[in-house]
């Protein structure tokens, strides 16, 4: 099985992401100007400031060449993984519902962060139980997720929000403690914190992220 | 064509920004200030201004959680 990671002009987590992503399988980096996907199996959109962020936070890295495959990969049901600006990306991409804000505070904060797994047994949390705590750091200046309400209830009945901050962790401002959602066929997942920050106790904390890396996998093997 | 696209946050979102300048105003003297909203101001050149919509709804705004307006400006493009 493997893991394919975009890497844009601006993305910083890449390699973190690729690391974490070779605890489980293999992984391969993808440029952001390239639309082959090497065969990928499943397809990790990092973390970073993707060309600069200028305009929005994702607005311009949703058009590269790399998103376009991407894109049709996700609606043909490939798993897709998107970690903080690559949850903005996916956002901007429309492959997943709502948009990221700037922080309630206005600031970049960095923290470790509590999250309660609100819908488990789906592609990114086949590893995890229903309510079980993952410690994760955060680290992002436009955290604060927002999606209409009429959109927010329908997530909420289809088990689409799958991550909230646990009680006195959202520190974003984020709409319903909302910290990860996914698309109604449950192949695309967004998440502000970091997962792949979170995979070796020495330097992470914790290795909650590698639950997420290792449901992508079993997934992928199962299918 | 000159082109200028004002960007706001939609009425009923948080807008950390307005509000932060709404309370910096009072501690400069400056009273009666209220509904405080900072946005984005987009300004261009276009040869086609119908597509300035299109432009709007696909890069330059985000409809879920922005507003848009589209002036159109009566001057000539600035030939430097």
């Amino acid at each position: 099985m493997r893991f394919g990671v975009l890497q844009f002009p601006g993305s910083c987590d890449e390699v973190d992401a690729l690391q974490a992503a070779r605890r489980v399988a293999d992984a391969e980096l993808i440029w952001h100007g390239d639309r082959d996907l090497k065969g990928a199996d499943a397809i990790v959109v990092p973390g970073g400031f993707s060309y600069g962020d200028y305009l929005r936070a994702g607005a311009i890295a949703r058009f590269a060449p790399a998103m376009e495959s991407v894109i049709e990969f996700a609606r043909e049901g490939g798993p897709v993984l998107g970690i903080c600006n690559g949850f903005q990306v996916l956002c901007e991409a429309h492959l997943l519902p709502g948009a990221l804000l700037p922080n309630r505070n206005l600031r970049f904060t960095f923290r470790q962060v509590q999250l309660e797994v609100r819908s488990s047994g789906g592609t990114f949390t086949r590893e995890c139980a229903l309510g079980e705590r993952l410690s994760i750091p955060a680290k992002h200046a436009w955290g604060r997720y927002h999606a209409d309400e009429q959109t927010l209830a329908a997530m909420d009945d289809g088990g689409q929000i799958v991550l909230r901050y646990a009680p006195g962790e959202n520190f974003n401002g984020s709409l319903q403690d909302i910290a990860g959602v996914s698309n109604e066929a449950g192949n695309v997942f967004g998440l502000m914190p970091h997962p792949e920050h979170a995979v070796d106790e020495l330097i992470g904390g914790s290795t909650d992220g590698l639950k997420i890396f290792n449901s992508i996998k079993l997934t992928v093997e199962a299918a | 064509m000159r082109a200028r696209v004002l960007i706001r946050p939609k009425a009923g979102i948080l807008d950390p920004q307005g509000a932060a300048v709404e309370r910096a105003l009072p501690a400069l003297g400056f009273a009666g200030v209220s509904r405080v909203h900072v946005g984005r101001l987009v300004e261009l050149d276009v040869e086609d201004a119908s597509q300035l919509q299109s432009m709007c709804e696909r890069l330059l705004a985000n409809p879920l959680v922005e507003d848009y307006e589209i002036q159109l400006l009566d001057v000539a493009p600035d030939a430097s």
